[in-house]
């Protein structure tokens, strides 16, 4: 069924489909429209979910991490300074292989202090060990949320799973999307199976044990089992979900008009859809551009994006956040992906969008038509849309 | 695609009937967005909302600059929020006024077409007290979208909020909002 309405509501919905067992959430702009639309679920009976409301991020995280180890299906939502605040059990989380899918709101970290769009709190979590996806619109939002849920909850995986949604630009902004029905959507998303839940007495286990350096490092090498296994999962459950959605995710990223191109851009998020206007303005004009937008963004899906890259003349990968002192994080992840073909475009960084900067078509098409000019990549930022 | 920018002050509705519009378009098949200007929102400062509306899927999601139509919600924003800038020649500028067209041409020196709606009085004779509904009716009259069709979509969206008394003082100021802009604008947007 189509609905206008808008990616908090998208994501909302998601999570009445999936129907977790326990929610705790704290609110913040622009993530609490979510908790705000499931806390009506929860109120007018349409789900039998515990809502926990908590007095900071970091609660909310902490109640979800125990209500998962004590083996219920459990979900939160943040953005921001709230995410900045749960990184620290966001790690837990993690490393418990706790199976926990949380929206994130993009919008920009203090200080300054903003409201608006950027990626620099998804940046703060990219070394947390959560799984990260990127959505373009309200619908992918969506269609993510159920399919992180079956990541997050693989044997194989067993992590945290963060679905990044351009704040207000897709947070508030109401679209077109499409809606499963319930049923199918349950049965895609499927039955919770706890794993050694706390919860079971008869059966007592250990969570959260402690680990000196006779076993640490064994136990975060397993961690990185859970990252390696994404890659295969994520497909399998993106054939899935075309399956009973008949929208067709596939691969770890969406290749536009990628495969002739002779110059691309790299970028996450709702500027992927504003830079396929500019990719189809310049090929409408003759120019073989592309585009390449990640929807795994943690795990990095290296040699996929170097395959999908390694014809094209040049490249600009657009990062939505400082990774201050060095090149942009996506710029890194596309660099050390190329690095070990022998024939590589040329790369070019461009930093974007932060606080909410406006990003247009026009200044899209003009970072392409600069390509071909760039004669070899350098260690050193650009910008779009700064004043300077 | 038509872009649309509503100009209106914090508590007037800009940003409800932005999104009633998207649900409207939607049901009439077309692609839409809609989305509020991302400032401070506060009761009785000057607020944007947008729509987007097309026959194509929409991948842009940076901000509208040239709209095709431009409504004013709040009469005093024509001087302090230059709401014809951008504003396509060929554009419409759809004002909320007891004043004639071409007094709002003589403010504005906008030389397109230009729609005058007096919904405050509108809101007044039907005993809503909000301009916001006239308004989304003479859009709906200007883009030439099917009068039922929006009026059955208007209904669905309010039915949840409103009393029934007050549901059909809406749905008749959204009419006589409608039917203003019928008269004057001769054709579609």
């Amino acid at each position: 069924m189509r609905k206008a309405i808008t990616g908090h509501k998208a994501v909302a919905e998601a999570m009445r489909q999936i129907e977790p067992d326990v929610v705790a959430v704290y609110p913040i702009t622009p993530q609490s429209e979510i908790a705000e639309y499931y806390a009506d679920y929860v109120h007018n009976g349409l789900v039998r979910t515990e809502l926990i409301p908590v007095e900071s991020e970091h609660s909310a995280l902490s109640a979800c991490i125990g209500a998962a180890a004590a083996g219920g299906r459990v979900m939160t939502a943040t953005s921001s300074q709230g995410l900045a605040l749960l990184v620290e059990v966001l790690y837990i989380a993690a490393g418990l292989r706790l199976p926990i899918v949380m929206a994130l709101a993009n919008r920009a970290l203090s200080a300054p202090i903003n409201i608006h769009c950027d990626h620099s709190d998804a940046y703060l979590a990219r070394d947390s060990g959560a799984v990260q996806i990127f959505a373009e619109s309200a619908q992918e939002a969506y269609d993510y949320t159920l399919m992180a849920q079956r990541i997050a909850e693989d044997m194989r995986v067993r992590l945290p799973v963060i679905v990044n949604l351009d704040g207000f630009t897709l947070t508030h902004t109401v679209q077109p999307v499409d809606l499963l029905e319930d049923e199918v959507a349950k049965k895609f998303v499927g039955e919770f199976k706890p794993f050694a839940p706390l919860l079971d007495v008869e059966h007592p286990v250990t969570w959260g044990a402690f680990a000196m350096s006779d076993y640490y490092f064994e136990l975060k090498r397993a961690q990185e089992a859970g990252m390696e296994a994404v890659p295969a999962v994520f497909l399998e459950v993106q054939r899935a979900f075309a399956e009973v959605s008949g929208r067709r995710y596939e691969g770890f990223f969406e290749a536009y008009k990628l495969a002739d191109a002779e110059y691309a851009l790299v970028v996450l998020g709702s500027t992927a859809g504003t830079a396929k206007v500019a990719v189809d303005e310049l090929r409408a004009r003759g120019m073989k551009v592309g585009l390449l937008k990640p929807w795994l963004w943690r795990p990095f899906p290296g040699p996929a994006v170097a395959e999908a890259l390694a014809h094209l003349k040049a490249v600009a990968v657009l990062d939505r956040a400082f990774s201050f002192g060095t090149m942009g994080a996506l710029y890194e992840d596309v660099a050390s992906a190329l690095y070990p073909l022998e024939k590589r475009p040329i790369l070019v960084n461009y930093i974007y969008g932060l606080g909410g900067r406006d990003i247009t078509v026009p200044q899209l098409v003009q970072a392409l038509e600069e390509l071909p000019k760039i004669r070899r990549t350098e260690w050193a930022l650009r910008y779009i849309g700064l004043r300077e | 695609m038509k872009e649309i920018r509503w100009h209106g002050r914090g508590g007037q509705g800009a940003k409800t009937v932005s999104q009633i519009l998207a649900q409207i378009n939607l049901r009439e098949g077309k692609f839409v967005q809609a989305f509020p200007e991302f400032g401070p929102e506060r009761s009785g400062a000057p607020v944007r909302a947008y729509n987007r509306i097309s026959d194509e899927e929409i991948l842009v999601h940076s901000g509208v600059y040239e709209p095709d139509i431009v409504v004013v919600i709040d009469e005093t924003l024509l001087d302090s929020e230059r709401p014809t800038e951008g504003l396509k020649p060929e554009g419409v500028l759809l004002v909320n006024t007891p004043c004639s067209a071409e007094e709002i041409r003589a403010r504005t020196k906008f030389p397109g077409k230009i729609v005058t709606v007096d919904a405050d009085r509108i809101a007044k004779e039907t005993g809503t007290g909000f301009p916001n509904i006239p308004m989304l009716g003479a859009v709906v009259a200007l883009l030439g979208t099917d009068y039922n069709l929006a009026e059955a979509e208007l209904r669905e969206a309010l039915g949840g909020r409103l009393s029934r008394d007050m549901l059909e003082k809406n749905l008749q100021a959204f009419r006589a909002g409608y039917e203003a802009a019928k008269e004057v604008a001769v054709g579609r947007a």
